[in-house]
């Protein structure tokens, strides 16, 4: 784990100062390394692995029947396919808009590029206020998602909305004009264009979008807490029901559902750094 | 043969499609929900009551809306302060030292923003919560508090918000180089001159970028609060748990107002985080 150290210069993929080595640790900077990782320790890995710890503390068995018993089960599955279901809908459409956002003009077109950003700049519970101003039990339009499937789908959306957006955005910026010119001069239609020229090229960023999204959906909390009405097997998603756990003192289910949680973060970091890094390899 | 210019600028009916589907789509996700809610927060409480700014301004007086805010800043501040020598230091450790560990750590440094707050709350409550955390009673032995007091608060909000320095700091370390420290200290700088005349200048920006990030993420921030305070008026409560509580306490004006102070401050971190952004991109 430790023997990967240092980078040669001028190394393939991670682009290194253009000179000079490394520095090696002196008295000064490794009492600050040790404090840093002490402190990075007491407030991120100890309490982490204190969770895993706490899952595991009743063995595989008990850890398979937190997570088999049926509302815990009903949670995880009702989260996973929203989870899903919006960062399906978040890759068409976040394409789209940023499709419109880099190759249309209109009037305004500033205006709605600062529009993508306020679901991340917004606090979550407010997030989920926002919406239910709108669509709650005193809507204008007559819509209530309080306690419905519909309502955490849609602050699912719109909490995850900027991901693909944002990541697809730079790719299209970026992109050179020649291979559009080509294929337009050789006859195919602007749809054949988009599909065999430009589409292509967007996919990594539209998956690696996808997957912060969805690693997002997953672990969503402060925009689903006044919307879901935490109906167990209804409307109950995993974040919610690691609450519940906790306020009914079962510490250890808690910690299972977050286990579970967290084993998805780590595999779509990693599987985000492997395919980043493969993609940066082809180019 | 078609300039290129002219085959994206070429607007046939699909491109006005689009551009409505998208306006369409951002402005019943975003803008009109928002728009609610800024009418909500100067609307009368009843119907034959006043609304407007004064009203407003009244239920922010509130002696628990007031406390609220100021448990907010204080989290906030602690919690920026301790992310900024921290961020900085680790920065500089991960970019210019060589160390066994390193590749890990700097995965690692990134993983707090990808675990649900929820979980974030949970891992702090099993580590160190008096009743049942691994170090509970050994704290509470020698009197030190953790869990449901104000100490438990800044470390959840500092967990959240830990790797926003270190993301904005450390590319711009990478791409200054250290030809201009190296030259500092051959000419006799000592390790603390180099850093305050020559490394800080060049990254200050970065580090601006990285505080108004992580001030504005700590001002919202509430799964991971929620769990590890004690959440009630005038004990713990902060301003988004207060948001929480009064909706769903009846009180839906007060939640209103809070939740508009904070739209603002999230609005105001998003116009400066672009004008710091300006003169960077600049050089």
């Amino acid at each position: 784990m430790t023997t990967e150290v240092v980078t040669p210069p001028g190394g393939p993929t991670r682009k290194r100062r253009s000179s000079g080595g490394l520095f090696r640790l002196s008295a000064a900077s490794g009492l600050g390394l040790g404090l840093g990782v002490l402190w990075f320790s007491v407030l991120v890995l100890i309490p982490l692995a204190a969770v895993v710890g706490a899952a595991a503390a009743g063995g595989w068995g008990a850890f398979f029947d937190t997570l088999t018993e049926q509302q815990t089960f009903n949670a995880l599955k009702l989260t996973v396919f929203q989870a899903f279901g919006v960062t399906v809908v978040n890759a068409f459409v976040g394409t789209l808009v940023a499709w419109v956002l880099v190759r249309d003009d209109f009037v305004g077109k500033r205006l709605l590029d600062i529009v993508i950003d306020i679901p991340f700049a917004l606090p979550t519970i407010v997030a989920g206020l926002v919406l239910l101003s709108l669509y709650g039990p005193d809507s204008p339009v007559g819509i209530n998602i309080v306690n419905t499937r519909e309502g955490i789908f849609l602050a699912l959306l719109f909490v995850t909305l900027p991901f693909v957006v944002r990541t697809v955005q730079p790719v299209l910026l970026e992109m050179e004009a020649e291979a559009e010119e080509a294929a337009a001069s050789l006859g195919a239609s602007r749809f054949t264009t988009f599909r065999r020229i430009i589409l292509p090229s967007l996919v990594p960023a539209i998956t690696a979008g996808s997957s912060l999204g969805f690693a997002r959906a997953i672990s969503e909390f402060g925009s689903l807490v006044l919307i879901s009405g935490n109906t167990p097997n209804q409307t109950e998603v995993a974040s919610l029901k690691i609450l519940k756990f906790l306020e009914s003192d079962n510490q250890a289910g808690a910690a299972a559902v977050a286990v579970l949680l967290l084993l998805v973060a780590v595999v779509v970091i990693v599987a985000l750094d492997v395919f980043s890094r493969r993609v940066a390899r082809r180019a | 043969m078609p300039d290129v210019k002219q085959i994206r600028r070429q607007k046939g009916p699909v491109t006005y499609l689009l551009r409505i589907f998208v306006i369409t789509y951002l402005f019943v996700l975003v803008v009109w929900p928002l728009s609610e809610v800024v009418k909500l927060t100067f609307a009368p409480v009843e119907a034959n009551a006043e609304g407007g700014f004064a009203a407003f301004w009244e239920r922010l007086q509130d002696p628990a809306v007031t406390y609220a805010f100021g448990l907010t800043l204080t989290c906030a501040f602690w919690a920026v302060l301790i992310n900024l020598v921290f961020g900085v230091g680790i920065s500089l450790l991960l970019v210019r030292y060589e160390f066994p560990g390193r590749r890990i750590l700097s995965v690692l440094v990134d993983l707090p923003m990808s675990v649900s707050p929820v979980v974030v709350g949970l891992a702090l409550v099993l580590a160190y919560s008096s009743g049942s955390g691994w170090f509970g009673e050994s704290l509470e032995s020698v009197g030190i508090f953790i869990i449901g007091s104000t100490p438990g608060m800044i470390m959840a909000t500092a967990f959240v918000s830990l790797p926003l320095v270190i993301r904005e700091i450390i590319p711009v370390l990478e791409e200054i180089g250290t030809d201009a420290e190296v030259a500092a200290s051959s000419l006799g700088a000592n390790a603390w001159q180099t850093f305050r005349r020559i490394t800080l200048p060049s990254i200050k920006w970065a580090i601006a970028y990285g505080v108004v990030l992580s001030l504005a993420r700590s001002l919202g921030e509430f799964g991971a609060v929620k769990i590890v305070s004690p959440g009630a008026e005038f004990r713990g409560e902060t301003a988004t748990l207060l948001i929480q509580n009064r909706y769903t306490g009846y009180d839906e004006s007060t939640a209103y107002a809070a939740a508009f102070v904070l739209v603002l401050a999230a609005v105001l971190a998003l116009v400066v985080v672009t004008f710091i952004r300006r003169p960077e991109d600049r050089t």
